[in-house]
């Protein structure tokens, strides 16, 4: 057997050292998804990565010129599916610019409260799946049940859970059940206590601590040169917010803390992200108190389903709502650009329209794909369990990276 | 003369017999633990309290394809998990698990083999346990598994120093290396555990090390060298390494409880007014009970802790466990040099 390539202890009689070459996904279980690095590692050492994009492309931006502009939504959905919500509303924000369309008050405030759960559940996810990839799964189970709870409010405001196609342009195809507001209510009961044994367990632990400090750890500097956006480039010490800078949907309504770090490593983006979610915990609470009266969506007939009754009973209803569902809708000719704090970072939507029912051109702003640039560059020189805690820190998600 | 050779025998028999079961309720007692901390139930579909877990375990991975990499070496292959398995199982041949029980004229001790260097015979035994690791995974001609093993070495062999420095002031104490007399010395309340808590923590630290488990898991890392060095091992070879790690265990708690916690001994045992028959089964039990707790520590860490690093994992182990057992080494001589009566 001449062909094997089994590993052999003798050293190699040229003086040059060699390297080996190790594949870093596709399939690996702390690449959640699938992606692929490449490195050359010097034993346990990282000397030089490779990045892989593309292996769940689905071409969505192409898929979105042929679509109405309603069915892009679904779209949406399949890109960052930790916090689908978040890019729902987001594009039904950048739709609502391109219409000109005002939304009022309650509307705003519900799509907070959305948004914020949303970014509670990304964020949850984010930093328990540090915890599993630093070997403590205990954390991940108990901060998943309250994910789970976050689910089941989706359920009960749209309907679905992962995939959520959340709201409508203009507003929501539904109030809020009181079923709703309750569950959002005993959620905010229960999280506080929840994510304390959560940061109990890990925060302060010292080999927690020890794995994650200075780890992956990126300047102010190359994260702007990157153009790093959300939790990253705060954890960086750069006091960047989408919400504060470019306020939508009435944020500048309510009084919230933007956290930021220091060194930009992964010990900092996991306390950055615990403090976003005690903040939107915040947003949240006080978006409920003061919810004002009015209605849950915009005049935008248009994109608004008429009700089912009036659909079977009068004329013109039954022509909107075929007419909405055909997509026969003309936009303005305009060309936009709308950003939302996701729950990586800036979601942002460049809308091209030519007037017609879909976009001329509609280009996703995706955080993961931007952090994922700069990952060779900050795991260069560590070891592979760094890799491993940096890439989970950064909450790479293969749906937002290739869309 | 034929009766003790047919009662050791039995005794090994009986004591391998039930380190497999031990084992094999491990890692239900692992599962069910786990689910314990995790709010969660544990398995409870096979049997009642999911008692036939194991068993539908074991029969599963009996059944399972015997999945062999094309490029692997075929004969390593399999002497990695059998290696592991049948070194796992001889570390038990010198723990003293009870007393002597005396019927008429018979003295059956309850311990395989009373060797005089007892000690230095697990050390040996748990030494070899890296081989069948390290060959493992590097026959399996896999980078992770390949990684795992590298890990698994010199792992194994840096907490090995401070572990056995750890146990010199045990037997500069006791003065004797054999497990029995070390274990006979520390009756009622004298546990080792008191004269030597130092001692204690640096040889709990590395028998998990010893053990690879959490926070020492990096041989086998699921989150980053996939399965480590049973990345490439399928069917009953991988149930071979999964089920020796339980069996290391079982035999680690044995010997923690029989060197700091006085090992078949328990408190007030003569006040009892018992026979000596009796006392000798009582204080196998209470061995278990001991040996039942050090195995629920194991368990408890591995679902509060998260791993260490690999280069943290070698600073700990060469540059606190070993100075420190090293001091614990001098402090024990002096101290009992001045105190010696």
């Amino acid at each position: 057997m001449k062909d094997k390539t089994t590993p052999s202890l003798e050293t190699s009689k040229k003086d040059e050292k060699r390297y080996s070459t190790l594949n870093l996904g596709p399939t690996h279980p702390a690449t959640h998804g699938i992606f692929q690095n490449v490195l050359t590692m010097d034993g346990e050492t990282i000397l030089g990565a490779e990045q892989t994009i593309g292996y769940i492309h689905r071409a969505f931006e192409k898929i979105a010129e042929r679509r109405p502009y309603y069915q892009i939504t679904t779209l949406t959905d399949r890109m960052n599916y930790c916090s689908s919500p978040l890019n729902n509303i987001g594009w039904h924000l950048a739709v609502e610019k391109l219409l000109g369309v005002e939304t009022n008050k309650r509307i705003d405030y519900m799509r907070i409260i959305v948004m914020e759960l949303a970014r509670i559940s990304d964020h949850l996810i984010c930093n328990s799946v540090i915890g599993v990839d630093s070997g403590a799964l205990t954390g991940f189970i108990y901060v998943f049940e309250e994910r789970e709870k976050i689910y089941e409010i989706y359920e009960e405001l749209c309907g679905a859970r992962l995939t959520t196609n959340l709201g409508r342009v203009g507003g929501f195809d539904r109030d809020f059940s009181p079923t709703a507001i309750r569950k959002i209510r005993e959620l905010m009961k229960r999280l506080p206590k929840i994510l304390h044994e959560f940061e109990n367990l890990l925060m302060r632990n010292r080999i927690f601590m020890d794995r994650t400090i200075n780890v992956g750890s990126i300047s102010a500097e190359r994260a702007l040169n990157y153009s790093f956006t959300g939790p990253c480039l705060r954890a960086a010490g750069v006091d960047y917010d989408v919400r504060v800078n470019e306020p939508y949907s009435s944020y500048n309504d309510f009084d919230f803390i933007v956290p930021i770090g220091q060194n930009g490593d992964t010990y900092d983006r996991f306390c950055v992200r615990e403090t976003e979610m005690w903040e939107s915990m915040k947003l949240i609470n006080n978006a409920l108190e003061n919810m004002p009266e009015g209605k849950f969506n915009a005049e935008v007939p248009a994109f608004y389903m008429p009700p089912k009754e009036e659909v079977y009973s009068k004329m013109e209803p039954l022509i909107s709502h075929f007419k909405m569902v055909m997509g026969e809708i003309d936009v303005p000719k305009k060309e936009i650009y709308h950003a939302v704090e996701g729950g990586n970072g800036e979601l942002g939507f460049y809308v091209v329209s030519d007037g017609g029912r879909t976009p001329y051109r509609l280009h996703f702003r995706r955080p993961s794909f931007i952090y994922y640039q700069a990952y060779p560059e900050m795991i260069v020189g560590s070891t592979i369990s760094d890799a491993i805690l940096t890439m989970s820190s950064m909450n790479i998600i293969a749906g937002e990276l290739d869309a | 003369m034929d009766i003790q050779i047919l009662y050791k025998s039995g005794l090994i028999i009986v004591i391998l017999l039930l380190s497999l079961v031990i084992a094999m309720y491990a890692t239900l007692a692992e599962r069910k633990i786990a689910g314990f901390f995790q709010d969660r139930l544990g398995p409870n579909r096979a049997g009642i309290f999911g008692l036939l877990q194991p068993v539908a375990d074991g029969v599963k991975l009996f059944f399972k394809e015997e999945f062999m990499p094309a490029t692997a070496d075929k004969f390593l292959y399999v002497l990695g998990p059998s290696l592991t398995m049948l070194i796992a199982l001889l570390g038990s041949a010198v723990i003293p698990w009870g007393n002597t029980l005396v019927i008429g004229n018979n003295v059956f001790p309850l311990q395989v083999a009373d060797v005089n260097i007892g000690v230095l015979y697990v050390f040996a035994v748990t030494s070899i346990g890296v081989y069948g690791i390290m060959i493992g995974g590097w026959s399996s001609n896999n980078k992770y598994a390949l990684m795992g093993a590298v890990r698994a070495a010199s792992q194994m062999i840096s907490y090995e120093l401070a572990m056995g420095m750890a146990l010199i002031a045990i037997v500069m104490m006791s003065g004797s290396l054999s497990l029995h007399d070390i274990v006979a010395q520390q009756h009622g309340i004298h546990w080792n555990v008191w004269y030597q808590p130092i001692g204690f923590f640096v040889f709990v630290i590395c028998a998990f090390a010893e053990t690879n488990r959490t926070p020492f898991d990096l041989p086998e890392c699921d989150s980053e060298l996939i399965g480590g060095y049973h990345t490439e091992y399928s069917s009953m070879k991988l149930g071979f390494y999964l089920f020796s790690e339980y069996i290391n265990m079982f035999i680690s708690s044995a010997m923690i409880a029989s060197l700091y916690f006085g090992g078949y001994n328990f408190p007030f045992l003569h006040e009892l007014g018992m026979s000596h028959n009796w006392l000798t089964i009582v204080g196998t039990f209470v061995l278990f009970a001991k040996i039942g707790f050090f195995m629920f520590l194991f368990m408890w860490v591995r679902w509060t802790l998260p791993r260490f690093r690999y280069d943290q994992l070698m600073r700990f182990g060469w540059k606190v466990l070993l100075p420190l057992a090293i001091v614990n080494i001098v402090a024990t001589g002096v101290i009992y040099e001045l105190f010696k009566k």
